[in-house]
């Protein structure tokens, strides 16, 4: 089983465009949806607080690791970390990278984040039971297919 | 969590909770690892070439089996141990949620540095 996620998309932008809107923390905060409290710095921790609908009550947190300009943005962070009582500090992290290629029509953007494999088994299932709206047809299929076979 | 939230947690989760404790121990996987090639096992196929003793496998059998992950068949008197890929099955639509929490992400990237 692949304890990874690899994806790739090309965006029709410069790679200096898209470096600014991956690393500049102003601008990562409005698309990826979370109000950080300061710029990304190599080595330090990113903190802010989830504008996506419905997780507003939910802390960012993530520490850079990488800041190769135009070529390469990294981080650890803790995925799934939604519950506010749960103090998620002392468990593994996964290693979430943005790499930038330069393409003819503008910009490769390959994201990786890998290490779930180290992800303690309680936290993998509560993502089963997170229900937002896309989700919601999803663990139904889950439910039936388990229910089916029990 | 406490005590009775854990319990709870593991009954609404339909037993997940055991599947990824039971997967979190090297005897149990290399079990799973003899078992998933398709074919039951017997208890003495699986302690053969093992160092661990007769009752240690079965011990281990009992937990992948509170957690599904493997099913006891009889075959006539003795007894047979079968794997069932569904409860990992699971696992990996874990991954596949977080990757489509990705691609929402990414698509809203892209109309923000297009744009």
């Amino acid at each position: 089983m692949s304890d990874r996620i690899e994806k790739r998309i090309e965006l029709k932008a410069p790679v200096s465009r898209v470096w600014r809107a991956l690393t500049d923390y102003r601008e990562f905060g409005e698309w990826f949806r979370v109000k950080l409290d300061g710029p990304f710095v190599a080595g330090q921790v990113s903190r802010g607080q989830i504008t996506y609908p419905g997780y507003e009550h939910l802390k960012w947190e993530a520490v850079v690791q990488k800041l190769e300009p135009e070529r390469l943005f990294s981080f650890t962070w803790h995925p799934y970390a939604v519950d506010p009582k749960v103090d998620y500090s002392k468990e593994p992290q996964t290693l979430v990278e943005f790499k930038l290629e330069k393409t003819p029509t503008g910009t490769r953007l390959l994201l990786t984040e890998s290490g779930f494999d180290r992800i303690p088994a309680a936290r993998r299932m509560e993502a089963f039971r997170m229900n937002d709206g896309g989700w919601t047809e999803q663990m139904k299929n889950i439910e039936r297919h388990v229910t089916e076979k029990s | 969590m406490s005590q009775k939230n854990r319990k709870k947690a593991i009954a609404s989760g339909r037993g997940r909770a055991l599947v990824f404790a039971a997967l979190g121990d090297d005897t149990r996987l290399l079990l799973i690892a003899k078992l998933c090639s398709g074919q039951p096992h017997s208890i003495s196929e699986l302690t053969e070439g093992s160092k661990l003793t007769r009752q240690a496998i079965t011990k281990h059998l009992r937990v992948l089996q509170g957690a599904g992950i493997v099913h006891g068949v009889r075959a006539g008197r003795e007894r047979r141990f079968r794997f069932d890929p569904e409860p990992m099955q699971d696992l990996k639509q874990y991954l596949n949620t977080i990757s489509e929490q990705w691609d929402q992400a990414l698509a809203r990237l892209k109309s923000f540095v297009e744009d």
